[in-house]
């Protein structure tokens, strides 16, 4: 289960300076346990003891997986997950 | 003067009130803290202030004429005040914004028939400046660029409007000014005018504490392209406040002073409160660039409702 993980400019220093990277998982908290191997650091910046952090926005394609099924949301072969950051400054 | 008679929405901008923020005081009984509620501008926030300013001094020297168009990258609140000030003044506005704005947010500027372009949502605001100086520099003379980030008129508006009217509101009192950056025009602005006072007083600038971070209208300037400007040696200190402190203090101004406000007012609060308890005297003004409602996302059950 090969995902693709679009990784957003503040978050590059993690995976030097890549901005997409892939891991191998079958839901979406697999891929972040996946990522934390690869880039150590990357999964205190999207969740924490209570699931995603309320700022971070995830997508599973191009859906919030909020209203798909959070943290279990399943990812298939080929997927995309996307880390979209807040829109910063002015 | 809010209750003075105007020819036009454009002289609505700026003599907003301050509210004093008991609730806060409560922790802190020898500081008083008060919040400048920017969101009574006609446009919903801060950001009517240098919009207003760079249009109308752009206007003035013939930069900006009813045969261009403006154009300019913006988050959002920006947009908003080109938007209405253009419509207001009769002049053509495009806004680049990302992609992942909130629906709302394209709604209320289209709804003074403003231009969208959108940029990749992965690359922030960052992204939309770039994408936007691309089609200025494609097409120069069809366009008015203001560029909020390299404008002088944007902390200008600040000089002139909020630092003056904080010294008006507050002059006798304020020991410490507090505000986040974000094209850092309000920073950079009312600390040139605080530090003309007679008095000392300390200003000091919030920041995201994390380059990824959720205080929508917030840069962390270690790891973006810094604002022209911006000039980093005039904050007396750079105070890192994390995000979930910004949101929960959002939470609890709404619910303990009626005040509804956007991530970046948390952070300039929550910033205004650890410097009161820190000083433990004195006197703390911050402000509040918008409302919260700014902010609302779908709902689950809304997401796919169609009219």
């Amino acid at each position: 289960m090969s995902i693709t993980v679009r990784i957003p400019t503040p978050l590059r220093t993690l995976t030097e300076g890549e901005d997409e990277v892939s891991v191998e998982g079958g839901n979406v908290a697999q891929v972040i346990d996946a990522l934390e191997a690869a880039h150590p650091g990357l999964k205190d910046r999207l969740v924490d003891d209570k699931g995603v952090r309320r700022f971070v926005n995830l997508y599973a394609n191009d859906e919030d997986i909020r209203f798909l099924d959070g943290l279990e949301t399943p990812l298939a072969d080929g997927d995309t997950l996307s880390i979209i950051p807040a829109i910063a400054g002015g | 003067m809010r209750h003075r008679r105007i020819e036009s929405i454009v002289d609505a901008v700026g003599h907003t009130p301050m509210v004093r923020l008991r609730s806060l005081e409560r922790e802190t009984p020898e500081v008083e803290i008060y919040l400048k509620l920017e969101y009574a501008n006609p446009g919903g926030s801060v950001k009517d202030r240098p919009a207003r300013q760079m249009m109308l001094d752009a206007i003035a020297d013939g930069r900006l004429t009813k045969d261009r168009v403006l154009i300019d990258s913006t988050s959002g609140n920006t947009g908003v005040a080109y938007s209405l000030f253009g419509a207001a003044l009769g002049y053509r506005v495009q806004l680049v914004m990302p992609e992942n704005v909130s629906q709302a947010r394209k709604d209320i500027t289209r709804a003074f028939g403003t231009e969208l372009v959108f940029s990749d949502p992965m690359e922030g605001s960052d992204g939309a400046i770039r994408h936007c100086k691309a089609l200025v520099e494609a097409e120069p003379s069809h366009y008015f660029y203001p560029d909020q980030y390299s404008n002088a008129s944007n902390p200008k508006a600040h000089f002139l409007g909020t630092g003056a009217e904080i010294l008006e509101q507050v002059g006798d009192r304020i020991t410490h000014f507090v505000t986040g950056l974000g094209t850092s025009g309000t920073m950079m602005g009312t600390t040139r005018r605080l530090k003309q006072h007679s008095r000392p007083i300390t200003c000091v600038a919030v920041e995201p504490a994390q380059p990824f971070h959720g205080l929508e209208g917030l840069k962390h300037m270690g790891s973006s392209i810094v604002p022209p400007i911006f000039d980093p040696a005039l904050p007396d200190e750079l105070l890192p406040v994390e995000t979930e402190d910004g949101w929960d203090m959002s939470d609890r101004l709404a619910a303990d002073e009626g005040l509804h406000v956007g991530h970046s007012t948390g952070a300039n609060v929550f910033g205004a409160l650890t410097l009161a308890r820190r000083i433990g005297r004195g006197c703390v003004v911050t402000l509040a660039p918008d409302r919260g409602d700014r902010y609302f996302a779908p709902l689950r059950w809304e997401k796919h409702y169609e009219w």
